[in-house]
């Protein structure tokens, strides 16, 4: 299925090769690098390219192309999701997924990519399994491996590969047995030119960390399940108890992992929790702009908006940004035409703005339109969706575990138009 | 294949190239390459199991990256062919067989094959996996193999391990596509397992399931089209034309019995949908399309909610101007999708917002999608069309140049109504530089001449100036002009027209020449000009059918959606073609079952199976509904699961593992697993009543240890010095039950007086800090010539140090102490070789010791050397393993102690002690050492 694997990262240099079955020429990215100039941005490059004897897939994540070559039929979500997984297992891996990090731990690069895929096709892509073969490295250990030459591959199976909790290594040992659950938000919003909201969505995810001894089998309920609809699972969770109880129940992997991801949908109301006024306006004569933005909280239920950040893609035409802030610190990248304005903390009694001119290449015409601002921002210690973790309860296992439970909204694509 | 074999001597290319990537083989020990090679041939060689493993690891990577590993070759298939292939390690058989099939060279086929089939009935199913993983690669290597791998994947289809079914679904799709046959029996097994096989492996199993229903089903849409006319057409584009269809089929077969689902595509339908609530895209998309295929129309909602398909969920396709190009378009195109008469107004709304970003190409499309909406939808096209206009003034170039040929779209649909925006039009022409969008115009005038009569003269003489520097498009559509306002105003046009045909005669553009020529033999009347001549006007200006705006994205349906071929609307190598239903559906008796047999399952470990592999999920109460009667067998085993899956904990699962202990089988796979088992209960029910534990222990010593070697006694007070109380003792090597941490201890008393002596008692012991002494209990008489044996525990806190205490009668006391062998601080551990070369790769480094020895001329067969060991260690064998391993744990803390006797030709012997203990490790090897070589 997946020939070959190329690693690039964005300047452009071929920085890993992977073969499965024969070896491909690196000549094959040719086509890829034509696309990728074709595309400007990264972003834009497309996910399938076909070239007369390949068909190139590719993801673009953490400033590096993950480019498979593929030669027959294949879903293409199938090697994207694939992809994906390896860049996961990196991260898992090495802390980040980065060109750096990646150079460095080449060998165990290799040595996953050798175990997560047979002849092309997945052979062990669970964590938890790729754990017991390859150990993950630690300083120590590629100490003691320099000195006495040994690797980090394990010698045995991993038990999860034969069982039919494939996800969960055994004979797991803790002396502090803790589970950790993150239950993160995202909203994904478009508000227009006089702040209503046009759409808004909630992406939410729990992200869990458990650390427990042996087979505990845990159980995790909501005050109020309804609110979830669109719903998809770690393998791990038993699907029918969803669907009869509405409680997640699940033999977790260990350590981290992300225990479901679920989607709220623009039909129940989405809080938006500020607001953002905003007057960007372009003079026909003169070669020079206006710029008006400030923002106030909405719906943020007591808590405070931190983080708070406007990212503005200016058109070509402005050169440069002669603003002032009330808070925080503005920077204008006239190479990118990325205005970003850092606020920080969202004071209620003080709100922040941001206003001045903008000065255009002269002898050009005016833009056409303004440019949509686009937020981030984040509030600790609450799910706008209003989701709240009931209980944690376990079962199997005889010691009783720390449980915690962290609440954190953030922005996603939150784009205001103008 | 020589040039894609990595064994071979030419290499795929790749050597020249310059190195960006660390060979993984470079680990930082071999330094050249040369050097390396005989390495990698030693470590074959070598009888760990560790250094082959990674030896073949290495040459698997090389391969992998398209080294030259020509030279490891005959090292290879010595060592991999002949010796790890029957490996008892499963990880090494494993690997062997992948580093085989991974080797691309002719001569090895009939090994590899040899290799594959016996690998297909290993009793590991992950043995099995990697059997089935290389079936393609060997089919790749040498088609001709086919028909024999056909029959190793029918064996390997009819497993029941969820390890399995997605690889050899794989190696199916591969190999023999066509085999429907094949799947027949193995059917609803699949259908029951596929909520358990890991994703990648769903995605396969779905995709090839799809096919196979589409053969073996009926159609369920057939008798329901007259019900569901008026629902869901929208989202169903291309319906129209198979409505009719299916309309006129209707009538025939209405006569016809009604239609009722086959159980076994309900029994699909429904072990698909949990998982759509997969985290995975790839199965989400997988079962979508199923559904698409496959299921009547009225279900095919469910899969909407999870895609996000339908109008309530219009606005999540709102862009966003950091969105990817891609992303755009198609959102664009699910919005247009989506548009009908009660939500355009909103769809328009947003587009025009879309139609100020800064993406052009965007903009484009969104123009095109305007287009298509109102060619849709009848009501909006003027609204449309006065938007566009309005886009016309627009200063952006591409902008007005798509507008405008989206507008000569829809005028040519109703164009009488619109002479006004078609002299904006050619008002247009004078700013407009786009080839295309000049073309566009230029049709437009010609066409529609009659309605612009007075601008259109004029707009040819504008033209004709600037011919020459026209496009070739453009220049065709002046051409055009010419000739058709030659037709209806000559008298103003003809030389104009003249003067352009002379112009083009001369084109540097022979299409353009051509053109002319034609153009003029046709409209301008001449002597020699044919009948034709009449019939001009006709030609030029018949009216013309208005275009169908379509999607970009239409005419792919026929390919299977989520395709490669799908995506890219072209057939990709491997593509199987999605059937159409049959007329009548084939027997479905094919997929029936018997009942499984137990004589017929002849190989051992099929049966096993059946009872470890317990599908996770595979909770069939009600599912296997319909089936139930034909697939009794695997109704049987999701009822074991169902029990599971509540969540009962330990105990029940514990008690069914005692039963099953219980039972007597001779089979030693079997035994093997029960004794694990037997050892894993005793290790969770430690810490309850001893005397529960003390049972199981001795359960556990009966069928797992014998007794070690002869028992070899100490004196712990000579008759002489005790005034003829002799005491003797020995380490009885049974555990010690009052208290498991402590060493048993037996001791002997003899009395050789005359007379009896009297309370026999333990008094005032000194001891090391933490060790801990378990008194007998006092004998009150011992008869003259009587001798008694009583046992005492003692914790060493494993070490060598010495119990000190005074042996009292009711005269005398006696210093005495016991001091332990190091070999007898120990107590034996079974584990089987998996668990105990894990273990042993985790007690690495200094906690490893190593010795070479020369065995002692006793020491001549491995009966020997097992007999010495254990006389000097309370270790136990590790059955099956190739080496002479042996195991235990220390009593007192229970660290492991791993020993590992390797021999050599010639009486060289190697001794490997792991234990975390390194004072104990160190002295056992001293004690065995010196049993050994004696």
């Amino acid at each position: 299925m997946i020939h070959s694997l190329f690693l690039i990262n964005n300047a452009g240099d071929l920085f890993l090769e992977k073969h499965w079955k024969s070896v491909i020429s690196r000549s094959v990215c040719d086509y890829f690098f034509e696309a990728r100039e074709k595309a400007v941005e990264p972003d834009n490059v497309p996910p399938v390219i076909r070239t007369p004897h390949h068909y190139l897939i590719n993801i673009y994540r953490e400033k590096i192309f993950f480019v498979s070559v593929i030669q027959t039929e294949v879903p293409p979500l199938f090697v994207i999701e694939f992809l994906h997984r390896v860049a996961e297992t990196f991260q898992d891996y090495f802390g980040e997924c980065s060109e750096t990090t990646i150079k460095d731990n080449v060998v165990i690069v290799y040595e996953l990519l050798e175990e997560m895929l047979d002849n092309g096709f997945p052979l062990a892509t669970e964590s938890n399994i790729l754990k017991e073969l390859i150990r993950p490295p630690t300083i120590l250990r590629s100490m003691v491996n320099t000195i006495t030459g040994s690797s980090n591959v394990g010698e045995t199976l991993p038990t999860g590969q034969l069982s039919n909790i494939p996800w969960r290594r055994a004979g797991v040992k803790y002396t502090n047995n803790e589970a950790y659950f993150d239950v993160v938000e995202e909203i994904d919003a478009i508000l227009d030119k006089s702040g209503t909201t046009v759409f808004a969505e909630i992406q939410g995810v729990i992200d869990a960390c458990v650390k427990l001894s042996g087979m505990p089998d845990l159980t995790l309920s909501f005050m109020n399940p309804r609110l979830l609809d669109d719903v998809s699972f770690h393998p791990c969770v038993r699907y029918k108890r969803w669907e009869s109880e509405r409680v997640i129940s699940f033999i977790p992997p260990d350590g981290n992992f992300q225990l479901m991801s679920y989607h709220i949908s623009a039909q129940n109301l989405v809080a938006i929790p500020i607001y953002v006024k905003q007057n960007i306006s372009f003079f026909e004569t003169g070669s020079s702009g206006r710029l008006d933005i400030a923002v106030g909280p909405k719906q943020t239920m007591g808590k405070t908006v931190e983080c708070l950040v406007v990212t503005v893609h200016m058109p070509k035409v402005v050169l440069s940004a002669n603003l002032s802030a009330t808070q925080g610190t503005y920077n204008y990248d006239p190479v990118t035409k990325i205005l970003l304005w850092d606020i920080g903390k969202l004071n209620p009694q003080k709100l922040p703005n941001l206003k001045g001119s903008l000065s255009l290449q002269s002898g050009a015409p005016k833009p056409e339109e303004n440019p949509s601002l686009n937020i981030d921002l984040k509030i600790q210690q609450l799910a706008i969706s209003g989701l709240k973790v009931n209980r944690l309860d376990m079962y199997g296992e005889k010691y009783k575990p720390f449980k915690g439970v962290k609440y954190v909204t953030k922005a996603g694509k939150f784009q205001v138009r103008t | 294949m020589s040039a894609s074999s990595a064994f071979s001597d030419e290499k795929g290319g790749s050597a020249s190239e310059p190195e960006y990537g660390h060979d993984p083989a470079s680990g930082g020990i071999f330094s050249s390459d040369y050097k390396r090679h005989d390495d990698l041939k030693e470590m074959l060689d070598s009888n760990k199991d560790s250094l082959k493993l990674e030896a073949m690891k290495r040459i698997v990577a090389m391969i992998a990256r398209g080294k030259n590993a020509s030279d490891l070759f005959p090292a290879v298939v010595k060592n991999v062919a002949c010796k790890n292939i029957e490996d008892p390690n499963q990880l090494i058989r494993a690997s062997a067989l992948r580093v085989l099939s991974s080797i691309r060279v002719t001569i090895i086929v009939p090994i590899m094959m040899l290799a594959i089939k016996e690998a297909a009935s290993d009793m590991s199913p992950y043995v099995r996996k990697t059997a089935a993983h290389a079936i393609p690669k060997l089919h790749s290597l040498d088609p001709e193999q086919k028909d024999q791998l056909i029959e190793v994947i029918e064996k390997l289809l009819a497993d029941k391990t969820t390890l399995v079914a997605g690889s050899v679904v794989m190696a199916f799709e591969e190999v023999c596509p066509d085999r429907i046959d094949l799947i027949h029996k193995n059917y609803r097994k699949l259908c029951n397992l596929l909520i358990d096989v890991e994703e990648w492996g769903q995605v396969v199993i779905i995709n090839m399931l799809t096919r196979y229903a589409r053969t073996q089903f009926l159609n369920p849409n057939v008798n329901e089209s007259l019900l569901e006319e008026s629902s869901e057409k929208a989202f169903y584009a291309s319906d129209d034309e198979e409505d009719e269809d299916k309309k006129a089929e209707v009538t025939t077969l209405e006569k016809r019995k009604p239609y009722v689902m086959d159980p076994d595509h309900r029994l699909l339908l429904r072990n698909t949908k949990p998982l759509l609530q997969s985290r995975n895209a790839a199965v989400v998309m997988a079962v979508a399309q199923l559904y698409f295929h496959l299921a009547p129309k009225a279900e095919v909602g469910i899969i909407a909610k999870a895609l996000g398909m339908f109008e309530p969920y219009l606005k999540s396709f709102y862009i966003r101007s950091t969105d990817p190009t891609q992303i755009k378009i198609l959102k664009l195109e699910v919005l247009t999708n989506l548009a009908n008469e009660a939500n355009i107004s909103t769809i328009l709304r947003e587009f025009q917002t879309y139609i100020k970003s800064m993406d052009k190409d965007f903009v484009a499309a969104s123009i095109q999608a305007i287009g298509r909406c109102a060619t849709n939808i009848g009501e909006v096209r003027d609204t449309c069309l006065n938007g566009l206009v309005q886009l016309l003034s627009n200063r952006d170039e591409l902008v007005v140049a798509e507008s405008v040929v989206v507008i000569k779209k829809l005028l040519q649909m109703q164009p009488e109504q619109h002479s006004d925006i078609i002299k904006h039009m050619a008002k247009l022409i004078d700013n407009i530089q786009v080839p295309m969008a000049r073309a566009s115009i230029l049709w437009l005038i010609g066409e529609y001449c009659e309605h612009v009569p007075k601008i259109a003269p004029d707009v040819l003489r504008k033209m004709a100036k600037s011919f020459t520097n026209e496009e070739d498009i453009v220049k065709l559509q002046i051409i055009n002009l010419a000739a058709k306002l030659y037709l209806t105003n000559s008298k103003q046009t003809k030389l104009l027209t003249q003067y352009v045909l002379n112009l083009a005669k001369y084109d540097q553009n022979y299409d353009i020449r051509d053109r002319a020529r034609f153009i003029r033999q046709l409209i301008v009347p001449t002597d020699k000009s044919g009948a034709l001549n009449k019939y001009a006007k006709k030609l030029f200006l018949a009216l013309k059918p208005a275009p169908v705006l379509e999607s970009p994205f239409k005419d792919r349906d026929h390919f299977q959606l989520g395709s490669l071929s799908h995506l890219l609307n072209a057939k990709a190598a491997g593509y199987q073609e999605l059937p159409d239903w049959p007329e009548s559906a084939p027997d479905p008796s094919v997929r029936n079952v018997e009942i499984p047999d137990w004589s017929k399952c002849s190989s051992r470990k099929d049966r096993k199976e059946k009872k470890v592999e317990k599908p996770f999920y595979s909770d069939s109460e009600g599912e296997s509904g319909p089936t139930e009667s034909a697939d009794s067998g695997n109704c049987g085993e999701s009822s074991a699961s169902g029990s599971d899956e509540s969540g009962s904990g330990s105990e029940s699962e514990e008690s069914r593992e005692e039963t099953e202990s219980e039972e007597e089988e001779e089979d030693e796979e079997e035994e093997k697993k029960k004794r694990k088992k037997l050892d894993k209960t005793k290790a969770k029910k430690q810490a309850e009543e001893s005397a529960e534990r003390c049972a199981i222990h001795t359960i556990h010593q009966i069928r797992t240890i014998a007794p070690s070697g002869s028992i070899k006694m100490y004196e712990l007070l000579h008759r002489i010095t005790g005034e003829g109380l002799a005491v003797e003792y020995c380490f009885s090597r049974q555990p010690f039950s009052p208290d498991p941490n402590m060493v048993a201890v037996q001791i002997q008393f003899t009395n050789n007086t005359n007379s009896e002596t009297k309370n026999l008692h333990i008094e005032d012991p000194r001891l090391q800090s933490g060790m801990r002494i378990r008194e007998f209990a006092e004998i009150d008489v011992l008869a003259a010539g009587e001798s008694v044996t009583v046992v005492m525990g003692i914790d060493f806190c494993d070490s060598t140090q010495a119990a000190n205490f005074q042996l009292c009668t009711h005269t005398r006391k006696f210093f005495v102490s016991i001091q332990p062998p190091v070999g007898e601080l120990m107590t034996p551990t079974f584990l089987t070789e998996n668990n105990f070369k894990k273990e042993q790769g985790k007690l690495m480094g200094m906690n490893e010791i190593l010795e070479k020895l020369t065995l002692g001329e006793k020491c001549v067969n491995e009966h020997v050397i097992v007999e010495r060991v254990t006389a000097t260690a309370n270790l136990s064998r590790v059955p099956c393993g190739s080496d002479k391993e042996f195991a235990g744990k220390t009593v007192s803390s229970g660290c492991l102690v791993l020993v590992t006797v390797t021999t050599k030709e010639g009486g060289g012997a190697q001794l490997t002690v792991n234990c975390e203990k390194m004072v104990i490790g160190t002295m056992l090897v001293k004690d065995i050492l010196q049993a050994l070589s004696q």
